[in-house]
């Protein structure tokens, strides 16, 4: 019961949030502060809530993300840049080997399955060993992969260190958005079915796991290729939001960020991942921008304030967090309407014998 | 006895290393379609090594198992090992089987463990559903998509039916480890019992029990192996459950078998009672 009237109340939010999104693309400026944590929001979402499917559902520990959101990002560039363009973007290598392009949408699902299949490649050797190779593997993939993007000798295909642009890009908040939804509400369906019960059980305990009949190797490796499939789609997506793309930019820095925002949200919860991501954009793009500039109060300088002390003041919020609230804004549980109703209501409740 | 088509479970010259711990040491056994047969002995006596390596958990050092005919685990002592193995039954095996403790579970045969492994996280309802997840058709995208709605209603229903039957469907979407310790356990029967088995493991299942519940637990266990057809191993200390559910009993100490037979004969052992039996009645 409550579940249905939880899911009633999630397609209503949903619906509101497809209206807000409308209104917003139509009122708010394109490149104003407010679409850029909007945009960096939705697509880093999708990141986040895909790399929570690995280390918060499936237990297992990844540093890969940039790696793969590479790879989303590069494959869906080239293959979407239009074969007129290319001359100009490949100036360097006689505009590149591939001489067509796909539309969009079909380079948006390759920018996923190129992901996945490079995972599933690591994954075969990878997987067979204790849980903490996978995050020392995968760390070292992505630094490999983001050394032989910028290797000249594939310059015909990746460009070389130089940058990739002219490829389908968006401006409306409305399509990383609608992206985002679409493949969050994958990913809850998948956690929520019985594959998705078995990743839980392997991260609960893998070897009561195994002695109830689940192939650890077999499901460790789906969980880790679909989250790379949508890490991968990220990635796309981030590239089309930049509309230039370069794998120089894709340090385990970006990585570790999203590992911070996965924490913060909560291992475990997805909308703890979503809204940890809106917040952490938010802090850093926009509520703490002031601290950047330097401030006089009169003919006094307020001491502290320059360039890069958002950073340090950022660093210890998040350093605070960690340290004190370890399990997350949302611990493993979700947001929801009884979720809500019981926190009010435990509240009203205590409120009441208070009096 | 000997009539090898019968036996569901045969173990022959299992010997389990650890270094230079013999856990297991030449341990021959069988139990046989429908039977209820006890594993006990002291502490460390090598029970429970004895399940790891049945399920596949372990890979013995040396020796054959056997369910129904079919040989699931088999090793012979290589390298360090074979320089610390020192049983004369080292040649009898030749190659190499070594299943994983799924592919053993897919078989039938399902476990119970002495230091209760439920998953924390999940309800107690999810933790018997997951135990149906083998038997599912259905592949990530069809599951995806909702497409398995028939298979998933019927597991459902299994999963509850099956709570009735350990008395836990009054608590199903309570998380499994707030329940108490007995509780817990049959938690663990139930979860066993989703995946469909023709021979169950029970490790001491009534571990933390009183006599009261240790007595209904003996019910229990009969009323479970006839309604599935059952064939049972269980390893126990609680002495009047052994009588009472047991058809043979094998009695480990120090890793070698020192007895076995009836509930009788084996309370007539003099090797048995001073072993293990004496000790008890002293504690
Ligand atoms: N994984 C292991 N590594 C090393 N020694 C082990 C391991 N598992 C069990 N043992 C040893 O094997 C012996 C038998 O243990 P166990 O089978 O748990 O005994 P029981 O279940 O009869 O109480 C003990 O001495 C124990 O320390
Ligand atoms: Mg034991």
């Amino acid at each position: 019961m409550t579940n249905k009237r939880d899911s009633i109340f999630a397609a209503v939010l949903l619906a509101a949030a497809f209206i807000l999104v409308a209104v917003l693309d139509r009122v708010l400026p394109a490149t104003g502060i407010i679409m850029t944590v909007l945009k960096k929001g939705c697509i880093y979402s999708l990141v986040a809530v895909s790399m929570n499917l690995l280390n918060g559902f499936t237990g297992l520990f990844s540093l890969g993300q940039a790696g793969f959101m590479l790879i989303g990002g590069y494959t869906y560039a080239i293959l979407t840049i239009p074969p007129a363009d290319r001359a100009s973007v490949y100036q360097y290598f006689d505009g590149g080997i591939v001489q067509f392009a796909i539309p969009f949408w079909a380079g948006l699902i390759a920018a996923g399955l190129v992901a996945a299949f490079l995972a599933w490649l690591i994954g075969l050797p990878v997987l067979r060993l204790k849980s903490d190779y996978l995050a020392i593997a995968t760390l070292g993939f992505a630094e490999i992969m983001r050394a032989i993007f910028q290797w000249d000798k594939l310059g015909p295909l990746t460009n070389g260190s130089n940058m990739l642009r002219k490829y389908p890009s968006f401006s409306s908040l409305m399509f990383p958005f609608a992206v985002a939804v679409i493949c969050i509400a994958l990913i809850v369906l998948l956690i929520n079915s019985t594959y998705g019960r078995a990743f839980k059980a392997i991260r609960d305990d893998e070897v009561a796991a195994e002695a109830m009949g689940i192939n650890l190797a077999h499901h460790k490796r789906m969980s880790f290729c679909i989250s790379c499939f949508f890490a991968g789609i990220g990635g796309a997506l981030l590239a089309m939001y930049q509309t230039t793309i370069q794998a120089m930019a894709f340090k385990s820095n970006m990585t570790y960020e999203i590992l911070l925002i996965v924490v913060i949200g909560g291992l475990g919860s997805v909308t703890g991942s979503v809204l940890a991501t809106f917040l952490f954009y938010a802090a850093s793009e926009w509520w703490l921008r002031f601290l950047d500039s330097p401030l006089m109060i009169g003919s006094f300088q307020v001491p502290l304030l320059r360039s890069g002390f958002r950073k340090v003041v950022f660093s210890i919020v998040i350093m605070l967090i960690v340290l004190f609230a370890r399990k997350g804004i949302m611990g493993d549980r979700e947001l929801s309407l009884s979720g809500l109703m019981k926190l009010f209501g435990r509240k009203g409740k205590e409120a009441s014998a208070n009096e | 006895m000997s009539d090898t088509n019968a036996n569901v479970l045969r173990l022959e010259h299992v010997t389990m290393q650890f270094g230079g711990v013999v856990a297991v040491s030449d341990f021959s056994m069988e139990v046989n379609q429908g039977e209820i047969v006890a594993l006990i002995g002291p502490n460390g006596a090598g029970k429970t090594t004895a399940f790891n390596v049945i399920t596949g958990v372990y890979e013995p050092t040396n020796g054959t198992v056997y369910f129904n005919g079919e040989a699931i685990v088999e090793n012979y002592p290589k390298g360090k090992m074979k320089k610390l193995y020192l049983g004369d039954s080292s040649t009898i095996c030749d190659k190499v089987i070594s299943k994983t403790p799924d592919k053993i579970t897919n078989l039938g045969i399902a476990r119970t463990f002495q230091n209760i492994r439920l998953f924390k996280k999940m309800t107690v309802f999810e933790n018997v559903l997951i135990a149906r997840h083998m038997r599912s058709k259905a592949n990530f995208m069809s599951a995806t998509f909702r497409l398995n709605l028939q298979e998933e209603a019927e597991n459902r229903e299994k999963t509850l039916e099956l709570l009735k039957l350990v008395g836990l469907d009054g608590m199903k979407d309570d998380l499994a480890t707030s329940l108490p310790y007995g509780k817990q356990r049959r938690l663990e029967i139930a979860r066993a019992l989703a995946t469909e088995p023709t021979l169950l493991l029970l490790d001491e299942p009534a571990a933390g029990m009183n006599p009261q519940e240790t007595l209904e637990l003996a019910h229990f266990i009969r009323e479970i192996k006839d309604r599935f057809n059952l064939t049972v191993f269980v390893i126990e200390h609680h002495m009047d459950l052994v009588m009472e559910i047991s058809d043979r009993i094998y009695v480990l100490d120090f890793g070698r078998m020192i007895a076995s037979g009836t509930p009788e004969e084996i309370q007539n052992n003099q090797h048995v009672i001073d072993a293990y039996l004496g000790v008890q009645e002293d504690e």
